[in-house]
């Protein structure tokens, strides 16, 4: 008897919200679609030391989408659109004006995404009210509609089929650019798809989490998954996994607890990552600490 | 760099002649009474009643909030000039005591609610952690809803106000005034007639909507409809999951067959909760300021008649 009150109080816990409430199952969907597509492309950022690179292109689509937004409304299709040609063309433009400048490629980042970041915001402002702004800040994960989630499905699907395709470049690529580049030439067109992966899954992060989250679900599950493995297989995997179970636990957080639904999935790998931080076993603080001390004794 | 100085003489030039047009309009032409109004359904009222007597602005035209509005300098200036100013009162214009003073009018300040039998507000105060509902700055006394117009029976009180205020700033009038607030009265009774025999279409059972607006208390006390809040879905915060399944929870428990959500929600989540409940999505209502001339709710009287067309339509 008392065993079977246990398994209700988890199911109610775990389990009946998402059973009650469809925008509860449409949320748990959109996470996962994000979270897999985002992921092993998270790690290939971090990987090519290029994590800030996908927060900066992150804000350089806000204007992209206030554009499309100022054309046709809260429509998703020009949002998408004009998200994807802004945050692909502030990568290039940096990657550009690292070459043809004294200033190195962070540098030019870090100053076109501010610039598009208060430019998004005015844009925004120019029509909506302080709804469609936090709208475009924050996203909302509780309020998927079928398209954004069709988008959120392509946008995985498209980013794993082309990972498969250049997978092996990419890789290469970040460990020894000069080999790769005596034996082929495949580093420059796959560095440009690449790019334009990172944009593809911020933009479609960006309806669900807004400019300023969407990173946060591609990052973060790939930075946690490096503290638990050298191997990039296992970090892939595990990074999705981590985007997955973080998607689900914040939102029952966000379910329980009354916290906004998007920070609080980003909230959740927050703390899974200080975790990783402390007890992770490559290279996590503990680890550190216990290895040092086995090195003395 | 010249031309650049002239286009810069010329746009001081420019604002100067607007500050000064302005002040003349401020000032109004001498022979009419010179009366402001802090809002639109204020300013409407006493257009009315005033006639050609007055000379009425108000200082949050239509579509603006007068719940948080920060009085300018110009403000200052126009109630200075004024001979009558009228407000609302109940707390709902907290910046218009400091705007009074730092005016230093000596102008009497009507407030048209008096007489009123004030009701609490419809919203319990919100928890800690959830959407604040109302006004941001506090300035509202704890435990009066300050939104006595919504009922057509106090407009009636607000109206009388109106006419004595008038008829005691401008006793020369006082004929006009009297015979415009008489007529207006009586289309008021009108008014209110046929909100009733409206909200008599609407099944007993079917009386009563969920919403995010907090203005409608005088109104659902009035004419017998519930609006039940929309806790946690402000236009100030970020809901949450916990937020939108209370709602969903809500309005399927209680069968509530229309959700009136204010256009600064996010149109997606209100579709998501309708699509879960199977609730109708009323049309906008209006509550706290009029739409300027074009608009559905022009006057006071358009702006009710509006709002009663659009709860009956979505509750029938």
């Amino acid at each position: 008897m008392r065993g079977r009150g246990g398994v209700m109080f988890i199911y109610d816990v775990l389990v009946s919200p998402f059973a009650e409430f469809e925008f509860m199952r449409r949320a748990l969907v959109g996470v996962c679609g994000l979270a897999l597509g985002a992921a092993p492309v998270g790690v290939l950022l971090m990987l090519r030391r290029m994590s800030l690179m996908g927060d900066a292109m992150a804000h350089a689509i806000l204007p992209g989408a206030a554009i499309g937004y100022l054309m046709s409304g809260l429509s998703l299709f020009a949002m998408t659109t004009g998200g994807l040609i802004a945050g692909f063309m502030v990568a290039l433009t940096a990657g550009a004006l690292a070459r043809a400048t004294e200033l190195k490629e962070d540098a030019s980042l870090a100053a076109l995404f501010l610039v598009s970041l208060a430019l998004g915001v005015v844009i925004v402002s120019a029509r909506g009210n302080s709804v469609d702004l936090l709208h475009f800040l924050f996203g909302n994960v509780l309020a998927l509609d079928n398209e954004t989630l069709v988008l959120i499905a392509a946008v995985a699907t498209v980013s794993l089929l082309t990972l498969a395709l250049i997978w092996r470049p990419l890789v290469l690529e970040s460990v020894d650019a000069g080999f790769l580049r005596s034996v082929s030439r495949s580093g420059g067109p796959a560095h440009i798809s690449f790019l334009a992966l990172v944009a593809l899954n911020l933009v479609g992060g960006f309806q669900a989490l807004g400019t300023l989250l969407a990173v946060g679900i591609m990052i973060l599950p790939a930075v946690i998954s490096r503290f638990w493995s050298r191997d990039l297989t296992a970090m892939t995997v595990s990074a999705a996994v981590t985007g997955i179970v973080s998607g689900y636990c914040g939102l029952l957080l966000s379910y329980h607890a009354g916290l906004p639904a998007g920070p609080a999935v980003i909230l959740f790998a927050g703390a899974v990552y200080c975790a990783s931080v402390l007890f992770g076993p490559c290279g996590g603080l503990l680890r550190g600490l216990v290895s040092r001390r086995h090195l003395e004794a | 760099m010249r031309r650049g100085l002239a286009a810069l003489v010329v746009a001081a030039v420019v604002v100067v002649a607007a500050i000064s047009a302005a002040q003349s309009q401020a000032t109004g032409n001498g022979d009419k009474l010179n009366v402001v109004a802090s809002f639109s359904i204020m300013r409407d009222w006493v257009a009315i009643v005033g006639g050609d007597r007055v000379e009425v602005s108000a200082l949050v035209g239509p579509g603006g909030d007068a719940h948080v509005y920060a009085p300018t300098p110009r403000d200052a200036r126009i109630v200075g000039a004024a001979r009558l100013i009228v407000v609302n009162g109940l707390g709902f214009e907290g910046w218009m005591d400091r705007l009074v003073q730092a005016s230093a009018t000596r102008a009497p300040v009507i407030v048209a609610s008096a007489g009123v039998v004030p009701l609490p507000p419809p919203y319990p105060p919100p928890q800690a952690g959830e959407g604040r509902v109302g006004d941001r700055f506090g300035n509202r006394p704890a435990g009066i809803d300050p939104h006595a117009w919504q009922s057509v029976r106090n407009a009636e009180i607000y109206v009388s106000n109106i006419r004595d205020g008038l008829m005691r700033a401008d006793p020369q009038g006082r004929g006009t005034y009297e015979a415009n607030a008489t007529a207006y009265i009586q289309e008021l009774a009108r008014l209110d007639a046929e909100i009733r025999r409206a909200v008599a279409t609407i099944p007993p059972a079917r009386r009563k909507v969920i919403t995010t607006h907090d203005a409608f208390g005088y109104f659902a006390a009035d004419y017998g409809i519930a609006f039940i809040a929309a806790q946690g879905v402000s236009t100030e915060t970020e809901a949450s999951a916990r937020d939108i399944a209370r709602i969903i929870r809500a309005t399927r428990e209680q069968t509530i067959p229309a959700l009136f959500f204010e256009n600064a929600v996010d149109p997606r989540l209100v579709r998501r909760i309708a699509a879960e409940t199977r609730a109708r999505i009323g049309g906008t209502l209006f509550s706290d300021a009029l739409t300027a001339p074009p608009g559905p709710a022009a006057t006071y009287v358009d702006m009710m008649r509006h709002n009663i067309r659009e709860i009956a339509d979505a509750l029938r």
